[in-house]
């Protein structure tokens, strides 16, 4: 699918999102900042769904919530169709969120209990002026219920007498109450059973080829945003780390972080199972309040050089058509000139910052430890 | 004979004023030395009530457990609370879901492994010490000596799932009761956890049950599978046959609505219509029926039997043919 590449609806330049760490009982100083977003360009066109991956931490839910601006940006510029959404306020900043909706990951906590799903669809409509006329109004709301496949009865039922696929269709419902151009979905699909899953990921196609819609996805199962994305972005510790579309991600990994990604995912087929290589990353994520120097990888990156990896940070840069990736030398892995070495795992305070006195402690190889 | 022998195991949930529910509903299976079963199913299919009944971890009001589980010969329903504290731990170890909800958050690690060593092996607290040192740095926590002093919330998760796989191995069981053992972590911190457990399997020939949603999970560790649902097992496989030719319209169901990494793009999933709420009792027949793409009449009316089918098992009036199956749909 090639698009007029004039055609962007969403531009995020440099957009940072640090939450202050306070401390102290009477007087609240600022000790540091986790860096939850750090810095990301992203352009998104109309009507292609972006895919956001990453794991816990890596910043992909704050930064769908910026896009939104329901998470104070601390820089960077946030373009909707033309108007850069992060200098607006008030009654302009309400506006513009008609057209820029979200659909959240459980979709009980995010239904409120004690309205029916009348009012829940009928809320977003009267704050936007779009319910004055009555008849037209109930028409809609037979129409978004066809639309996600619920029956007309479920208007005067409320969100615990439905099942949690169902929920989630609510909530997709009320995403669509305002006629939105863009939806954020974050994790929409991952509180569900497997077999209901599909119903809702084929949903969100479904409603996509008919309306139009631009999604942002966001969710840790590669599986689920490779089926559904057209493009995906994979963040690590704030940061995008590789950007290209669906299938090159998959058949052309360029950064290390990826590789092990990829590789780390269980697929169900024995055969694959047993012939694939895994890529095991040593250790776990390093905490985002004190990201390390460089390349924010290289603590457990199995293709790590002696030079530039730990002092520069890598920017994202253009290999091949539309293949964006952060690597100071994705050109020598893809080539085969640097081979994976074993990486020691580090260890990873949750407190607070590495001790710097402690150097890395000696555990062994990560091959005898995994 | 076989390590652990599950015959017809029923728990019943039986509350005052309720209609009483089976989470469990006669499921036999047997798992051999060193070998790695595993019980597949979504939320609600009973797998998890399974285990919590092998361990006899269910409270006794308000649930009814019959039927045997013979571990080496002994059924371990019929122990007094006192003998089958002496089993748990020693015999049988388990690893939970959630490592921050099963780990005492006011003691630390290293106590709680010592805890263990003291109570089924005799150890003195001093090589109990050693040895939990050296437990920790087999399931590969880094500078284990130091992160016996911290508390569980000092660890990050992967780490206290490691932690607590430590504890279940501490008296080197002959069986490891794995329940949604990485369902809490990212992605790249299962596969650690995985491959420890492979490791683990196949260098102390611990049996193993593993309890998964995750049929990918299942792929890469377990010898035979066994696909529960609505309590009871509905199909049973050596893993290569149930991957490559599902017989029960539900696990073909499964297989084909969950997107595959290495799929095509486009290829359009095929979901299982209707959701869990929608099962039947399994006494008017197949409690998934309502659901199936393959049900015929008899489905309604007759409750099908668990019978042999190629080198498994089956419970089906109307399986999907192999053929069928390759083909990528049944409708």
């Amino acid at each position: 699918m090639t698009r007029p590449a004039g055609d962007v609806l969403l531009e995020v330049n440099d957009l940072k999102v640090h939450f202050p760490i306070k401390s102290g009982v009477v007087v609240d100083r600022t000790v540091g900042h986790v860096y939850a977003v750090d810095g990301v360009d992203l352009a998104i066109r109309r009507g292609e769904t972006y895919g956001l991956v990453g794991e816990s931490g890596c910043g992909k839910s704050t930064l769908g919530r910026a896009i939104l601006r329901l998470s104070p940006l601390t820089a960077g510029q946030v373009v909707f169709d033309g108007t850069d959404v992060a200098k607006l306020k008030g009654e302009e900043l309400r506006k513009a969120r008609r057209r820029m909706q979200m659909i959240f990951q459980d979709p009980l906590s995010s239904l409120d209990p004690r309205q029916s799903v009348e009012s829940i669809l009928v809320e977003g409509m009267h704050a936007h002026g779009l319910d004055k006329d009555k008849a037209a109004t109930q028409r809609r709301l037979r129409q978004l219920l066809a639309a996600v496949g619920l029956p007309e009865t479920s208007l005067r039922k409320y969100p615990h007498e439905f099942s949690g696929g169902q929920r989630q269709r609510i909530g997709i419902a009320r995403a669509l109450a305002v006629e939105p151009d863009l939806i954020v979905a974050d994790e929409p699909v991952s509180a569900l059973d497997v077999s209901v899953q599909a119903q809702v990921v084929n949903l969100l196609e479904d409603l996509q080829d008919k309306l139009g819609l631009t999604y942002v996805v966001i969710a840790h199962d590669l599986a689920v945003v490779r089926h559904i994305s057209d493009r995906i972005g994979v963040m690590y510790l704030g940061a995008l780390v590789e950007e290209t579309d669906a299938d090159s991600l998959y058949q052309d990994p360029l950064h290390p972080y990826t590789r092990a990604l990829l590789s780390a995912i269980p697929v169900p087929d024995p055969q694959v199972e047993d012939t694939r290589e895994q890529i095991l990353l040593a250790g776990d994520l390093p905490s985002p309040a004190n990201p390390p120097s460089g390349c924010r990888f290289h603590t457990r990156c199995p293709w790590k050089q002696a030079s530039l990896c730990d002092t520069d940070r890598p920017q994202l840069r253009e290999i091949g058509a539309g293949h964006r990736v952060a690597c100071h030398y994705a050109e020598d892995i893809r080539d085969g000139r640097i081979q994976p070495h074993e990486v020691k795992a580090e260890l990873v305070e949750l407190t607070g910052a590495l001790n710097p006195d402690l150097g890395p402690p000696d555990i062994g190889t990560a091959a005898e430890i995994l | 004979m076989a390590l652990l022998e599950v015959r017809d195991l029923t728990v019943r949930f039986v509350r005052r004023g309720e209609r009483s529910f089976t989470a469990v509903d006669g499921v036999s299976f047997d798992v051999e030395p060193g070998q790695t079963v595993g019980l597949v199913g979504e939320s609600g299919c009973g797998k998890s009530v399974t285990s919590l009944a092998i361990m006899r971890l269910l409270a006794r009001r308000g649930n009814e457990v019959s039927g045997s589980v013979r571990f080496e010969g002994t059924d371990l329903l019929k122990l007094s609370d006192r003998d089958m504290r002496d089993r748990r731990g020693r015999d049988l170890g388990m690893v939970f879901q959630d490592p921050l909800s099963s780990l005492n958050p006011v003691i630390p690690i290293g106590l709680q492994i010592t805890e263990v060593l003291e109570r089924h092996r005799g150890m003195s607290r001093k090589a109990a010490s050693v040895e939990a040192t050296d437990l920790l740095d087999k399931v590969g926590i880094p500078d284990p000596s130091r992160r016996l002093s911290e508390y569980p919330h000092q660890l990050s998760g992967g780490m206290r799932q490691r932690a607590l796989i430590a504890i279940a191995l501490a008296c080197r069981p002959r069986l490891l009761i794995a329940d949604e053992p990485t369902t809490a972590l990212d992605v790249t911190i299962q596969a650690q956890i995985l491959a420890l457990l492979r490791e683990l399997v196949q260098d102390t020939g611990t049996a193993l049950i593993m309890i998964t949603h995750d049929l990918g999970v299942v792929a890469g560790l377990c010898d035979e599978v066994n696909v529960l649902y609505g309590g009871k097992i509905v199909e049973r496989a050596q893993r290569h046959q149930l991957f490559a030719e599902p017989r029960h319209p539900y696990t073909h169901g499964l297989l084909a609505s969950i997107p595959r990494l290495d799929a095509g793009r486009g290829e359009k999933l095929i979901p299982i219509r209707g959701s869990v709420a929608d099962n039947i009792p399994w006494d008017h027949g197949c409690a998934f029926a309502p659901r199936c793409p393959n049900a015929l009449p008899v489905c309604r009316e007759v409750q099908p039997q668990l019978v042999p089918d190629r080198a498994g098992l089956l419970r089906c009036h109307n399986p999907v043919r192999p053929a069928v199956a390759a083909g990528g749909g049944t409708r």
